[in-house]
């Protein structure tokens, strides 16, 4: 079963976050060491994570089918930054590598508890059951 | 002397893994290393014969390529502990000799599928073990079946070793009473390898490698080494009479289409026919199981002409049976929809109402698609439409989902 794991951090708009060293190589480790532990244990499917919202665009089709082109609504509260996708035995499996990933250290190497939003992924035709 | 490659000769290459294999585990008596030294030993053949042609002996090569692998091997891992430990150990160095072409056994096969699906491994990893192993595919033909990157299945696989290893399994072949306990476990794994065919063949992956056929092919050769068992011969015709009916299964858009509207001439009637005689052996023998049952409800689909001359008593006589042979509730779930044709609708959402209360059936999406089909059949339209559209969103499959939907906005513009 496939799952993406999306993580969310809150207050979009901010650019890079303006944190001591120490604890920024932290973070960095932890996820490298996360994305790791997947590869190892046969998980892992994919792993991106994406640039800050300052980068970020909202297109959309005009009446004439050219894109208009927008900023980002600094108003949105969360922001997608990055996600995973595991293929794991079961749905606990993946909220419990969903739990480690929000668990991962900010600011004073207290834990972020960011919302990661975990979702199956879908498949093709399911087996013919009569 | 060669012979030139062609299509028996993949075919060929992929029964001998398994043989192989077995020969050379058993002389370095090292399981994941000789695994490792085969399928580097499949590649090269899968690289070589297409172009210099197949060998006079392919097993002889096979274990020739093998085995030096395998020496190779051994040698750095002694000059490894060497550098760890300036103590030289005695490790057995063993040169190819072509005498291990004598420690073939034909129960090899037999003793890696029951090491492969042992009951240590996580069923995705026994799938992974056992297409590889038994199978003799390449870890990149797995990869690209699943969907998943190369490294991570190659990691599934060393895993799955490791938990073999770790698990103290020998290399021989289970007594028969440890056979009979875990065989049901053997042909679960077949079962979901075959099941996954159908899941993962979605239209832009048509080129990947055909797992139901890849899943017959393991059961085929299970029901050879265990001409005996009634329900490997089970296995095998529910996985042929499910799979005759394959190309009615979905139209040019990929849509599923359910079998009461398939047009039966699509259906292969050679895989029907084989698959009723392996039925007929099998039910002879006397002891009945979960899948022989499931492939009698298929054959007797598989047999009616037409939609409307489905024999439903025979079918509800069948879950009758399966509900005491093995009981689920999937299979209360098929029952209510075979006694639902032979006793009318309300009787089926009669029956349904035992499941409500099931927690292993709790959300999933079959029992809201059974519930609005049959509400659609007594003409509550309404109920109908809210079930449809409830299990729509509760499959994880996009033609099942796309086929709710649809059933849901039919009935809306009724």
């Amino acid at each position: 079963m496939k799952y993406i794991l999306m993580m969310n951090t809150m207050r979009a708009g901010h650019g890079v976050p303006a944190w001591a060293q120490k604890d920024l190589q932290a973070h960095i480790a932890f996820m490298i060491g996360l994305n790791q532990e997947l590869r190892q244990s046969g998980e892992l499917v994919s792993a991106e994570g994406l640039s800050f919202p300052d980068q970020a665009k909202l297109v959309r089709a005009g009446k004439d089918g050219v894109g208009i082109t927008d900023g980002v609504f600094p108003e949105s509260k969360e922001f997608l930054a990055g996600y995973w996708i595991v293929d794991v035995d079961s749905p606990e499996r993946a909220y419990a590598i969903a739990a480690k990933a929000s668990a991962a250290p900010g600011p004073g190497g207290a834990p972020l508890n960011m919302p990661i939003e975990v979702r199956p992924i879908m498949s093709g035709p399911p087996p013919e059951m009569l | 002397m060669t012979k030139p490659w062609d299509v028996t000769s993949e075919h060929l290459l992929r029964e001998l893994a398994p043989q192989v294999l077995g020969a050379v585990a058993r002389r370095f008596r090292d399981f994941s290393s000789a695994e490792d030294a085969v399928q580097e030993a499949m590649i090269a053949a899968f690289t070589q014969w297409p172009q210099e042609g197949v060998p006079e002996n392919p097993r002889g090569w096979l274990i020739q390529v093998a085995s030096r692998r395998m020496t190779d091997l051994v040698r750095s891992e002694i000059a490894r502990r060497q550098r760890e430990t300036t103590v030289a150990r005695d490790v057995e160095i063993v040169e190819p000799t072509v005498d291990i072409e004598s420690d073939m056994d034909p129960d090899d096969t037999l003793i890696l599928l029951f090491m492969c699906c042992h009951p240590a491994l996580t069923s995705s990893s026994a799938i992974a073990m056992t297409l590889r192993a038994v199978g003799g595919l390449t870890t990149t033909e797995i990869a690209n079946a699943f969907l998943v990157p190369e490294a991570t299945m190659a990691q599934r696989i060393s895993r799955a070793k490791q938990s073999i290893k770790t698990s103290g399994v020998p290399f021989r072949l289970p007594s028969a009473h440890e056979r009979a306990e875990r065989l049901p476990a053997v042909l679960h794994v077949l079962y979901l390898i075959f099941n996954e065919g159908y899941a993962s063949s979605t239209g832009a992956h048509l080129q990947r490698l055909d797992l139901a056929r890849e899943a017959i092919r393991l059961t085929r050769c299970a029901k050879a080494l265990l001409p005996g068992d009634a329900e490997v011969a089970g296995l095998l015709a529910l996985m042929l009479l499910t799979d005759a009916r394959r190309a009615a299964r979905t139209g040019p858009d990929e849509e599923l289409i359910p079998l009461n509207k398939q047009d039966r001439t699509l259906w292969d009637r050679a895989e029907i026919s084989e698959g009723i005689e392996h039925l007929t052996t099998a039910l002879s023998k006397g002891s009945v199981g979960l899948y022989q049952l499931q492939a009698a409800v298929a054959a007797v689909h598989d047999e009616a002409a037409r939609t409307e001359d489905t024999d439903w008593p025979q079918i509800l006589a069948l879950y009758d049976l399966l509900k005491r042979v093995s009981p689920s509730p999937m299979v209360t779930l098929n029952h209510a929809i075979a006694a639902a044709m032979v006793h009318g609708p309300s009787k089926g959402l009669e029956l349904l109402k035992t499941l409500d209360t099931d927690d292993r059936l709790a959300g999933h999406y079959r029992l809201d698609a059974v519930r609005a089909h049959l509400l659609e059949m007594v003409g509550d339209c309404e109920s109908a439409i809210k079930h449809y559209r409830i299990a729509a969103s509760r499959t994880t499959s996009i033609p099942e989902q796309n086929y709710l939907m649809t059933q849901a906005a039919r009935l809306a513009e009724r």
